[in-house]
C-alpha cells in the first residue's frame, strides 16, 4: 500500500537531489538548469500527492500553473545561457567568475 | 464582480501590449513613442489606484486578490518609483542602445508582477506575481547582450532566483498539505485552530522564510545581490534596487504575518538571526568595496537587515515600521542609483567610487544632493533614514529585544564610515572628469526625490500614520 508519506519521501529525495546537484555541479550550466527543473517537479509531486489525499483539487491546479511557469523559466534560462556563451565562449560554471563573489 | 478593483492592473496590461505592438510595428522611432506611452500608462495606473483610496477594500476572485490599505500604499509607491526609474534611465539606456520596446515591455511586466504581489491573498497569486516579476528581471539584467558582466550577472541571478522560488514553492506545498488550503486567511484560520502537525508546519515555514529571505536579499541568502547589482546595466540596477524590494516586503507581510502569524514565536528567532547577520555582513563588507554599485548592494543588504528587525518585532506596529523603512529606503536607493545612472548617461560607465572624487568642484548641486542621500542612508538626523531606523528600533526594544537593537546600532555606526567616505571623496578630494549634465526631467526628478528624503526627515509623522493605518495598527 502506497501512502502519502511514501510520496512525500520521494518528493523530499528529489528535492535534495536537485539541491545537491546545484551545489556539487561545477561543470555545466545546462545541468544546473536540469536541477532547477527537478526541483520544481519535486514540488509538483508534493502538491499532487497532498491534493489527492486531501480530496482538494486546488493543489493540482497549482501544478498546472507551476508547469507553465517552469516552461517559461527554462526558456529564459536557455536564452541567458546563449547570451553567456556568446560573451564568454563557455558555459562552464568555473569560468564564470569575472565578478568576484 | 466589479472590474474596477483591478482597473490599475488592467490599464498597465493594456499599455504593455500596446508598447509591444508599437515596438513590433516601428523601427528606431518607436522607442520614443513607447517611452511616452509607458510613462502615460504608469501615470494612468497611479490615478486609478489613487481613485481606490477610501473606496472600501475586499477580497476578490475567489480569494486570489485583495484590495486593502496596505496594497494601495504599496501600489502608489511602486508606480511612483517606476515612473522615476523611467525618467532617470532614459538617457542612459539610449546611449547604450537598449532603450527598445522590449525593455519597456519587460519593465512594465515586472511592475505588473509587483502590483499583483502587493494585492496577492492566495499562495498561487503570490507565486505567479513573483514569477512574473522575476522572469522579467532576469531578462532585463541580460538586456545588454554584448556585456560580459551583464550576462554573467543574469546567469547568477537566474540560478539563485530559481533556487529561491523552488524553496518557496516547497514550503508552500508543505503548508498546503498541512492546512489543506492555499488561501492566506484560511491558512491562518487552520493554524489558529491548532489541529495541525506542528513539526511539519514548521518545516514548511522554514522553507518559506528562506525563500522570502532570498528574494529580499537578507544574509546568508545574499550572495546573488552584489554580483547582480554590479554586473547589470546601472539603469536595471536602479530598478532592481527599488521596486522589487517593495514587492518582497509585500510577500513577507502576506506570508509571515497574514498566513503564518500563528507561528510567529517560531519564525521570530529565525528572522532576528537573519536581520543581525544582514546588518553585520552588509555594513562590514561594504567598507571594502571600490565600486559604488557594489557598495550600495552591500548597503542594501544591511538596510534589509534593519527592515527585518521591524518584522521580527512580530506585531503590526513593527510591520508598519518596516513599511516606513522600505518606502524611505526605496526613495533613497532610487536617488543614489539615479545619481550613478545620470553620471553614466553619456555612454561611459562611471560607477567606481573614484569617479566621485572632486564632484563638488565639477557639479556642486549634484554633489549636495548625493550628500543628502548618503547622510540619510547612514541614518544621520534630520534626514528620513534616521527616522526609519528609529521607528524600527523602537519596536524592537518594545518587543523585549534591547540587545538586538544595540547590536544593530553599533553596526550602523560602522556603516556610517562608507557613506561618509563618498562625501569625503566628493568634497575633500581632487579629481578629473566631466560635470554631471542631465536633462531637465532628470534634474527635477532627482531634486524632488532628494527633497522628499529631506521632507520625510523633517515631518516623518504623516507617512508613519499612513503606514500604521495600512497595517491596521
Amino acid at each position: 500500500m502506497i501512502t502519502l508519506s511514501h510520496y512525500l519521501a520521494l518528493g523530499a529525495v528529489l528535492f535534495c537531489l536537485s539541491v545537491a546537484g546545484i551545489f556539487i555541479n561545477r561543470k555545466n550550466l545546462l545541468i544546473l538548469l536540469m536541477c532547477i527543473e527537478l526541483m520544481l517537479l519535486a514540488v509538483n509531486l508534493n502538491f499532487v500527492a497532498f491534493s489527492h489525499y486531501l480530496g482538494d483539487s486546488a493543489g493540482q491546479i497549482f501544478v498546472f500553473f507551476n508547469l507553465t511557469v517552469a516552461a517559461a523559466e527554462s526558456a529564459i534560462g536557455l536564452a541567458i545561457i546563449v547570451v553567456l556563451f556568446r560573451n564568454h565562449r563557455s558555459i562552464n560554471v568555473e569560468d564564470i567568475d569575472s565578478l568576484k563573489g | 464582480m466589479n472590474p474596477s478593483v483591478i482597473l490599475p492592473e488592467l490599464i498597465l496590461l493594456t499599455v504593455t501590449f500596446v508598447v509591444l505592438m508599437v515596438s513590433a510595428c516601428t523601427r528606431d522611432s518607436g522607442a520614443r513613442i513607447s517611452m511616452w506611452l509607458s510613462q502615460l500608462g504608469l501615470i494612468a495606473a497611479l490615478l486609478a489606484v489613487a481613485a481606490q483610496i477610501g473606496a472600501g477594500g475586499g477580497v476578490w476572485f475567489d480569494g486570489l486578490f485583495v484590495n486593502d490599505p496596505l496594497s494601495i500604499v504599496l501600489k502608489l509607491t511602486i508606480l511612483l518609483l517606476s515612473l522615476m526609474v523611467l525618467v532617470y534611465s532614459r538617457a542612459y539606456l539610449s546611449a547604450r542602445g537598449i532603450l527598445r520596446g522590449e525593455y519597456l515591455a519587460l519593465l512594465l511586466f515586472a511592475v505588473q508582477g509587483t502590483m499583483i504581489m502587493a494585492s496577492a491573498h492566495h499562495l498561487l497569486s503570490i507565486y505567479l506575481g513573483l514569477e512574473l516579476l522575476s522572469l522579467s528581471l532576469y531578462a532585463m539584467v541580460a538586456m545588454q547582450r554584448d556585456s560580459k558582466a551583464a550576462s554573467e550577472a543574469a546567469a547568477k541571478y537566474f540560478v539563485l532566483g530559481a533556487i529561491a522560488s523552488g524553496m518557496l514553492l516547497y514550503g508552500m506545498s508543505i503548508i498546503y498539505g498541512v492546512t489543506g488550503t492555499l488561501a492566506v486567511d484560511r491558512i491562518a484560520g487552520v493554524l489558529a485552530g491548532g489541529e495541525v502537525p506542528l513539526v511539519l508546519s514548521l518545516f514548511g515555514t522554514v522553507f518559506m522564510v528562506a525563500g522570502v529571505a532570498f528574494k529580499l536579499g537578507a544574509a546568508p541568502f545574499h550572495m546573488w545581490l552584489p554580483d547582480v547589482y554590479h554586473g547589470a546595466p546601472t539603469a536595471v540596477t536602479l530598478f532592481l534596487g527599488t521596486v522589487p524590494k517593495l514587492a518582497a516586503y509585500a510577500m513577507a507581510v502576506r506570508i509571515l504575518a497574514d498566513a503564518l502569524g500563528g507561528l510567529a514565536q517560531d519564525w521570530n528567532a529565525v528572522i532576528v538571526v537573519l536581520a543581525l547577520l544582514s546588518v553585520a555582513v552588509g555594513n562590514v563588507i561594504a567598507i571594502a568595496q571600490s565600486n559604488i554599485k557594489r557598495m550600495l548592494a552591500y548597503s542594501a543588504i544591511s538596510h534589509i537587515g534593519y527592515l527585518l528587525l521591524g518584522v521580527a518585532a512580530g506585531n503590526s506596529a513593527g510591520f508598519a515600521g518596516a513599511l516606513f523603512y522600505m518606502i524611505v529606503y526605496a526613495l533613497m536607493s532610487a536617488g543614489a542609483f539615479g545619481m550613478v545612472v545620470l553620471m553614466g548617461a553619456d555612454g561611459t560607465e562611471r560607477d567606481a567610487l573614484d569617479d566621485f572624487r572632486g564632484l563638488s568642484a565639477r557639479s556642486p548641486y549634484y554633489a549636495l544632493l548625493m550628500l543628502v542621500l548618503m547622510f540619510s542612508m547612514a541614518g544621520v538626523p534630520p534626514f528620513a533614514g534616521f527616522w526609519a531606523k528609529w521607528f524600527v528600533l523602537r519596536e524592537v526594544v518594545g518587543a523585549g529585544l534591547p540587545w538586538v537593537a544595540v547590536t544593530a546600532v553599533v553596526f550602523s555606526v560602522i556603516g556610517a564610515y562608507y557613506y561618509l567616505r563618498v562625501v569625503r571623496l566628493m568634497y575633500f578630494d581632487e579629481g578629473e572628469g566631466e560635470p554631471v549634465s542631465p536633462g531637465a526631467g532628470e534634474h527635477w526628478t532627482l531634486s524632488l526625490n532628494t527633497a522628499a528624503v529631506l521632507a520625510l526627515g523633517l515631518v516623518p509623522g504623516s507617512l508613519m500614520l499612513v503606514c500604521l493605518a495600512a497595517l491596521g495598527a
